[in-house]
């Protein structure tokens, strides 16, 4: 067992990246877990629900901006951009997202 | 609402050969969780005759394989009890004309479907169906990179096949993952496969050592690699590694023969993964057929729900009530549930036993005496074998069940 190697400190996602659901991985509701989960080959990640909120508005359309102001509308808070733009960066590390061109 | 934080858990499925992910982290709840993940094996029938397959070797014994009926069924249960990761396996699930159906409903009650094939009998014109049908994800297996000692590990010729399916694969715009099962006759190519990969645009290879159960068991003594040449291997998977970069993802699952701990198999068995065989025998581990006083449920006769809560069987190895010592009171427990029951009951008779793989089990020399053999095999022959293969095939199944030493177990 040996491809985890050291993990790069991913940064801040950029405010405008449009990131998207990566290639061959798929997002959605699992009611028997209570929880949205990321399937991907041979594998699944069971998400929180901040990263599921904002995994679910990752749709190659939306910007980053774009998610932060409609989780803090819908959540009814503020102040939430660079948690935000972290968990994207990581997200796209990780190769859960993909940056959509 | 908090810092988001990647996930909550991470649950791996378990692949066939276990391929490590980052954060992987079994959740250590006490309650039993759905059955994640469910793989389908639907038939025996395989046009490949490999030596390291873990098909039981008792396979005429096996009945019946299900209908298509019945295998809708079954996905309907497993996914209302849960199950979301489902893997299409066989022998060669491809043999089944019922394939793209399957897929079809599965799709339709929201699976994630990977097929696991050795890509015999993946045309254009079934690809472009089962991909309509929402196919999400297909590995192909790989024996070799050299056709002659391709067609030697599978006494078929089946090389450059599978480098059209590769094409295949791709052109329908699937990851092209590819799946090379090493053993002392192939790992000193692992250069010339990686290389090969690279050909053929894999993006992710996992190089996944036999694990010994089954048709593996039997050939053990000429499968196992020595240390020497795992380590070459590994050197050379590193350099490859440096210089592909991120094109190209590659896993090397060392044998667990050459480790000191054991893996945590199936996360524990009843705990995420479900199996069934061609004839609806249901499975905590594809190999759990041959652990003894086991009972295993049949779709046929109960429901999955059934069968994942309620059956003897799937709760025998359930939390830590059956270990015994070193296991019981080791503080690593939690972490490895004592690895593989089958291994443990292969090497020491006693599925309660802890794996011997793992270096405070009493039968640990075991362990350490096969990988000396293998070394002392190797050296005597030049690195080949000196006892015939056994290849899968009836004739040689009946050849060894028929006989008074019972299938091996
Ligand atoms: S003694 Fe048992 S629980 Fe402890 S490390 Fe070994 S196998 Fe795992």
């Amino acid at each position: 067992m040996s491809a985890a190697g050291a993990v790069p400190e991913p940064g801040l996602a950029g405010l405008d990246a449009r990131p998207a659901i990566a290639a061959g991985m798929r997002l959605q509701w699992e009611a028997a877990q209570d929880a949205h989960v990321l399937l991907y080959p041979e594998g699944m990640v069971k998400l929180n629900p901040s990263a599921g909120a904002i995994m679910s508005r990752c749709d190659g359309q939306r910007t980053v901006a774009d998610i932060v102001a409609d989780i803090e509308r819908t959540y009814d808070l503020s102040g939430l951009a660079t948690d935000v733009r972290a968990f994207v960066a990581l997200a796209l590390q990780r190769g859960w997202l993909e940056q959509a061109t | 609402m908090t810092a988001p934080s990647p996930a909550s858990s991470v649950a791996t499925g378990p692949p066939p050969q276990g391929a490590p992910e980052a954060g992987a982290a079994p959740e250590k709840s006490p309650a039993v969780g759905p059955p994640l993940w469910l793989l389908l094996e639907l038939t025996y029938r395989c046009p490949l005759h490999c030596v390291f397959c873990y098909n039981p070797t008792d396979m005429p014994r096996t009945g019946a394989e299900l209908g298509t009926a019945e295998w809708l069924r079954v996905l309907r249960e497993a996914r209302a009890a849960g199950a979301v990761q489902l893997g299409l396996s066989g022998g060669e699930p491809l043999v089944r004309e019922d394939l793209e159906e399957l897929v079809r409903e599965a799709h339709g009650l929201g699976f994630y479907i990977n097929l696991i094939t050795s890509g015999v009998g993946l045309t254009e014109a079934r690809i472009a169906t089962l991909k309509a049908a929402g196919l999400d994800h297909i590995q192909l297996s790989f024996q070799d990179s050299t056709r002659q000692m391709n067609d030697f590990l599978s006494s078929t010729r089946t090389f450059e096949l599978k480098s059209q399916v590769a094409g295949l694969i791709r052109a329908h715009g699937y990851p092209m993952v590819l799946n090379v099962v090493l053993h002392r006759l192939n790992i000193d190519h692992v250069g010339e496969i990686l290389r090969m990969a690279e050909r053929m645009g894999a993006q992710y290879v996992e190089l996944a050592n036999t694990q010994y159960y089954g048709w593996a068991w039997l050939n053990r003594a000429q499968l196992l690699p020595t240390r020497e040449q795992l380590q070459r291997a590994e050197a050379v998977t590193q350099a490859f590694r440096e210089r592909v970069g991120a094109r190209m993802k590659i896993y090397f699952v060392v044998p667990d023969y050459f480790e000191t701990r054991p893996k945590a198999c199936m996360n524990g068995l009843g705990s995420v993964f479900l199996a069934v065989a061609p004839d609806g025998t249901a499975m905590p581990c594809h190999a759990a057929r041959m652990l003894p006083g086991l009972n295993l449920p049949s779709v046929r006769t109960a429901s999955i729900r059934n069968i994942w809560y309620d059956s003897p069987a799937f709760n025998r190895f359930r939390g830590e009530g059956w270990m015994k010592e070193p296991c019981r009171s080791c503080p690593e427990r939690g972490r490895d549930f004592g690895g593989c029951r089958c291994q443990a009951y292969l090497l020491t008779g006693d599925p309660d036993n802890a794996d011997p793989v793992c270096e405070l089990s009493p039968h640990h020399g075991q362990v350490v005496a096969a990988v000396a053999a293998s070394a002392a095999a190797a050296a005597a022959t030049g690195g080949g074998t000196e006892r015939p293969l056994i290849f899968r095939d009836h004739r040689v199944s009946i050849d060894i069940t028929a006989g008074p030493a019972g299938g091996g177990a």
